[in-house]
């Protein structure tokens, strides 16, 4: 090393070719943990191989990620993936992970979780995080009912939806998703569907890509507890996939949420994107504008400077 | 009290002046009178004259207006306590007037403003009365419009005479506080300053003059509880933290969001308790110990995520500036009754560190130490003060900031393998692996609140559960061993030993010297690490007769307070007795010294 002593650093990584090959990017079989615990048949598994199939597309390493969840069925999601992650307290994965965003602009925080946990428990966390555009991707396995508690309403079952707290049909008015993320301020608003691999993984895709706030309502059907439930969004059960319109503009937040009203099972694709500044960036600037007036001073001295006026 | 306190009765004829060493000084107005600034000009000037200084404050819980007091008690000697008896009484109203007379001592100065308070005649006698009309003359002075604006600056002046304060210092402090405004506003400080100062305290009593503090071996800083716990976050490495606003907390949050932008840091506020407590983990999560805090109702909202940091084994610190509960209860009042909470305030066995300032001082090591302690042991660690601590400013030796201050940033070289949660590790404890770390072989930890093995993976396992929580105890009784046992203050034997935690210790110190002074057998005894307790309680206990367990928080079912049931529980000695008040206010010397003494008589008829 003594020779590239007097190098900048940036010289220093031109001038001396890698020692390590390129990484191979990580297969299934690296990426895959515990063996999913969910029924057979359920939507989970297809968003969690196509979260595989997004890290082996997009060469992500497993110490640039993050994969954080809540409480539900879906939120056991972090052990099946073999990467740092977190399985957290029930409604609060945004939160969580927003610590981790705001703290390590490094890593890439994925959070997955359930309309329980998203709509219900933790919708206070939802708008914030939304409105604040903290980066990090959020997809919300939506399955319209809870089913780790097997089969209560949830905040997105339709009404009339019979359950075991409602067995005479839900009552409860319920939570339109991407209207709750675009009225919120979500910066990236996007629905897809369990049974349409290639359109989750491209949003997942376009989702990650985005700097900001990254929402994703993934119809994901709970075979044991609402059979069913996506059969009209699905060709395959004589339902029908309707895309985004080709001349939808994504940044027209009006016309986002006129797509967002429409009736089950409404439009699949981009409803909403917007490149405001993030929280991150935010936050970033403002430490970085404190820190300019105090160049080249160490921490301590900061802090004596600061305890010279309690004197 | 000392005796070298001001206790002259005045004398006629011209002013005398007398040397001090101490003096109590209670300024009693309405919350937006400005009084707490003179209070803190008067504390900071005695901390840069290297005097000993300790003050109180109460404030009204509504957003303007009230009655509000500040009492500051300066000395030249070491200061315990804010002081049972004022010295001197600055009354700007009636009410002041009326409701703090009593606060004052026989004979003991009211200094009031005779614009408008009318003094009663039937106490002249009792004190000596000294009328000006402080809100006239502040507006003679300064002119404007503001009735009641500079009043207390022209207050600090008449202070300055009275107390013959160093006037360019004074001045300093003026120009530091109100410097960055408008000219103007210095200038009329300061004419307001001197016009106080210049005008006649009438020919009825005397000047004072404080006796040269012997300490002379460094610097002071001065600042109030919530200032030191803020500050020491910071030397301690915290560079994130996030929490909501509540009384008597905030200020430690908005001290930090200010301050840790110039570290590279931010402290973020959340849309409420729960948010900040998960954004604190998370970030703690991916490698640099945060904080969280709050004030007893925020602390109830929190007890479930601090379950999982438990559970998890990830480090986290919270902070509780305690106020009188339950619920809203008194929120700018003092409780030392989150205690308990603070210990089992979550579900399932969740043992976790608690640990309790005793002044302003500790209350910025202890900083440095619960960060040391959560990255130590991999668990949250709750910061009991209170809203005395909070809002009392004190001077202290300043602190050596470039050997305490800290660089706790994450380490991510990658490691070959990682077990978690290891069951064999010799106190339980592993160096945590953080998000961002590459582990060679390949298995990633993961952090959950289920039970889990070795690798984080969630188990049902009858015999991993069993051990994992034998695994969480042990940490905390392997920290318990590295505690140092305390400190008797007074002889370790004796009849009466005073037992405190928390912001009672200097009411407690002076109850023992006072007591001592009058021949009484007392010590006092300070506990500092709430959960786990230190070693060597049980024979401190065992040179006594008494063991009276002194707390702000009520008696209880059956009838010993929140420490005190702690160390009934634990040690099972019958005499280990509570000695316990929820008035919302902090202890007063004499009040200790009355209701021991009769919880012993009262023990002693028993036999």
């Amino acid at each position: 090393m003594s020779n590239t002593a007097n190098l900048s650093p940036s010289e220093t990584v031109a001038s001396i070719p890698a020692a390590v090959p390129a990484r191979k990017p990580l297969s299934k079989k690296e990426i895959a943990s515990d063996h999913p615990t969910w029924c057979p048949g359920c939507g989970d598994f297809a968003v969690l191989a196509l979260y595989f199939k997004l890290i082996e597309k997009r060469q992500l390493w497993q110490e640039k990620i993050t994969t954080v969840s809540g409480i539900g069925c879906s939120s056991r999601f972090p052990y099946f993936v073999q990467a740092h992650g977190a399985h957290y307290i029930h409604g609060r994965a945004l939160s969580f992970a927003s610590g981790i965003s705001l703290s390590r602009p490094d890593l890439h925080v994925f959070v997955f979780g359930g309309d329980g946990d998203a709509f219900s428990i933790g919708g206070n966390h939802f708008t914030h995080t939304a409105r604040k555009n903290i980066k990090l991707t959020y997809v919300v396995m939506d399955n319209w009912v809870y089913g780790l508690t097997k089969k209560q309403t949830s905040p997105t079952s339709p009404l009339g939806f019979k359950s075991k707290t409602d067995t005479w049909g839900a009552l409860d008015y319920p939570i339109n998703p991407m209207k709750q993320a675009i009225a919120a301020g979500a910066t990236f608003v996007a629905r897809t569907t369990h049974s349409n691999p290639n359109h989750v993984l491209q949003m997942m895709e376009a989702a990650s890509d985005h700097d900001g706030f990254s929402f994703i309502e993934c119809l994901s059907e709970c075979v044991e507890f609402y059979d069913g439930a996506f059969d009209a969004s699905n060709p395959r059960k004589g339902g029908k996939f309707n895309l985004v319109p080709a001349n939808h503009d994504v940044t027209d937040e009006q016309a986002a949420y006129k797509l967002a009203d429409e009736a089950f099972p409404g439009y699949f694709g981009v409803f909403y994107k917007n490149n405001k500044p993030t929280k991150n960036a935010k936050e970033a600037a403002v430490s970085a504008n404190a820190m300019e007036k105090l160049k080249g001073l160490k921490d301590w001295q900061v802090l004596q400077k600061t305890f010279d006026r309690m004197k | 009290m000392s005796d070298t306190a001001i206790t002259t009765p005045p004398a006629g004829g011209a002013p005398r002046s007398s040397e001090i060493s101490e003096a109590v000084i209670r300024i009693a107005g309405n919350s937006q009178d400005g009084i707490q600034a003179i209070g803190g000009f008067l504390a900071r000037l005695a901390g840069r004259s290297e005097q000993e200084v300790m003050t109180f404050m109460t404030i009204p819980s509504t957003i303007s207006g009230g009655p509000s007091i500040f009492q500051v008690r300066i000395g030249s000697g070491e200061v315990l306590s804010a002081g049972d008896e004022a010295d001197v009484l600055l009354a700007f109203y009636q009410h002041s007037y009326d409701g703090h007379l009593a606060s004052l001592k026989k004979h003991g100065i009211v200094l009031y403003d005779s614009d408008h308070v009318e003094p009663n005649a039937e106490l002249q006698k009792d004190y000596n009365h000294v009328g000006i009309a402080i809100s006239s003359l502040t507006v003679e002075a300064i002119g404007g419009t503001g009735k009641d604006k500079g009043k207390n600056i022209f207050s600090l002046g008449l202070l300055a005479k009275m107390f013959d304060l160093n006037v360019p210092k004074l001045e300093k402090l003026i120009g530091e506080r109100f410097g960055g405004k408008d000219v103007s506003v210095l200038n009329n400080a300061l004419t307001a300053f001197h016009a106080g100062y210049n005008h006649s305290l009438g020919h009825v009593i005397e000047t004072f003059k404080f006796v040269e503090a012997e300490r002379k071996t460094s610097s002071q800083v001065v600042m109030n509880g919530n200032e030191a716990l803020a500050y020491g976050m910071i030397a301690a490495g915290v560079r994130f933290g996030a929490a909501y606003p509540i009384t008597p907390w905030s200020d430690v949050m908005e001290i930090m969001r200010r301050e840790l932008p110039k570290y590279g840091g931010t402290f973020i506020q959340c849309e409420d308790e729960i948010a900040s407590v998960s954004m604190a983990l998370g970030a703690s999560y991916a490698g640099r110990v945060a904080v969280t805090g709050s004030s007893g109702p925020g602390i109830s909202l929190k007890a479930e995520a601090l379950g999982w940091g438990v559970m998890a084994e990830v480090p986290l610190v919270v902070i509780n500036v305690q106020r009188g509960g339950p619920s809203t209860g008194l929120p700018t009042m003092v409780e030392q009754s989150d205690l308990n909470q603070a210990i089992y305030g979550s579900h399932g066995d969740s043992p976790r560190v608690v640990l309790a300032p005793a002044d302003v001082e500790e209350c910025f090591y202890l900083s440095i130490e619960a960060v040391n302690i959560a990255r130590r042991y991999n668990v949250p660690v709750m910061i009991l003060s209170d809203q005395a601590i909070a809002t009392r400013i004190e001077a202290f030796d300043e602190p050596n900031l470039e050997k305490l201050c800290q660089d706790i940033t994450p380490d991510l070289t990658p490691v070959e393998d990682y077990k978690p949660y290891d069951l064999n590790t010799p106190d339980g404890t592993v160096k945590r692996v953080v998000p961002g770390t590459q582990v060679k072989s390949g298995q990633y930890p993961i952090a959950g609140g289920l039970e889990h093995d070795e690798f984080g993976h969630p188990t049902g396992s009858p015999k991993l559960h069993a051990l994992m929580n034998a695994k969480r105890r042990k940490k905390l009784q392997a920290l318990a061993a590295t505690l140092p046992a305390p400190k008797v203050y007074g002889p370790p034997e004796g009849s009466v030993l005073l037992v405190g935690w928390g912001s009672t210790r200097g009411p407690l110190q002076e109850a023992v010297d006072r007591a001592r002074a009058a021949g009484d057998s007392v010590s006092s005894l300070h506990i500092k690490y709430i959960n786990p307790l230190p070693p060597g309680l049980e024979s401190i206990f065992s040179g006594f007769n008494h063991v009276l367990v002194v707390e702000m928080n009520d008696e209880g079912l059956y009838g010993y307070g929140q420490l005190g049931g702690l160390l009934r529980a634990r040690f099972c000695d019958p005499k280990i007795r509570g000695l316990n008040k929820t008035d919302g206010l902090t202890f007063k010397v004499r009040e200790i010294l009355e209701r021991a003494k009769a919880n012993v008589t009262d023990a002693m008829h028993k036999l």
